[in-house]
């Protein structure tokens, strides 16, 4: 849906559409501009999840739509298959509980490196990042 | 200026049976982290459970309350 009318919504919301999993945040991921931010894209790394990132903070009528479009009102958000997952709270508590990784579709990584089955598909290749509003 | 107790009371007298904690984060009174226990939980998701808690204060997360980090439990 395009909204001739709202660039912004609908770029935001064409994002959100757009990527299995994305990560509305402050700053990017090699350079979270929060502590929230910056939790939640650690978790997501180490899970080794990729994802699409989108930094709100160059324009604000960014978080303005979000917050429109998702009803939450802080950031960083997460968003999977389209579907707001959370904020940091959640992401964190989602990775501490071990829920996190099956929601985001991906394998818990094994503690020790040589608990890795022989054969193994080589590690995922760099994250998948975007900033198409920026 | 929110403070801690300001929060605290708007949580518990807008949440049916709710129990807060609030602390100030970095005694700047706009970083606050609530604890939150209501039998109001019960059957709701995680997401439902913290947009019951953002409602309390509406536009003003974001704007005076910076930052609001949020954890609840039903208390069935």
């Amino acid at each position: 849906m395009t909204d001739p009318e709202n660039p912004i919504r609908a770029a935001v919301q064409g994002a959100i559409d757009e990527h299995p999993t994305i990560l509305f945040m402050k700053g990017t991921p090699e350079a979270p501009a929060c502590g929230f931010s910056a939790r939640t894209v650690a978790a997501l790394q180490s899970l080794n999840a990729p994802f699409a990132a989108v930094d709100i903070l160059p324009d604000p009528r960014i978080r303005q739509e979000l917050s429109a479009i998702s009803a939450w009102p802080t950031i960083p958000q997460l968003f999977v298959g389209g579907e707001l997952v959370g904020g940091c709270d959640i992401v964190m508590e989602m990775y501490e509980s071990g829920e996190l990784a099956g929601a985001l579709g991906v394998e818990e990584p094994a503690d020790a490196p040589d608990a890795a089955p022989a054969g193994a598909d080589p590690a995922p290749g760099p994250l998948g990042i975007e900033n198409r509003l920026g | 200026m929110p403070s801690s107790d300001e929060l605290k009371q708007r949580i518990e007298s807008a949440i049916p049976g709710a129990r807060a904690e609030v602390d100030d984060l970095t005694g700047g009174g706009d970083h606050f982290q609530a604890t939150v226990t209501s039998s109001a939980f019960a059957g709701l998701s995680r997401l439902e459970q913290h947009r019951l808690v953002y409602d309390v204060f509406g536009p003003e997360v974001g704007g005076p309350i910076h930052a609001l980090s949020i954890k609840t439990h039903s208390s069935d």
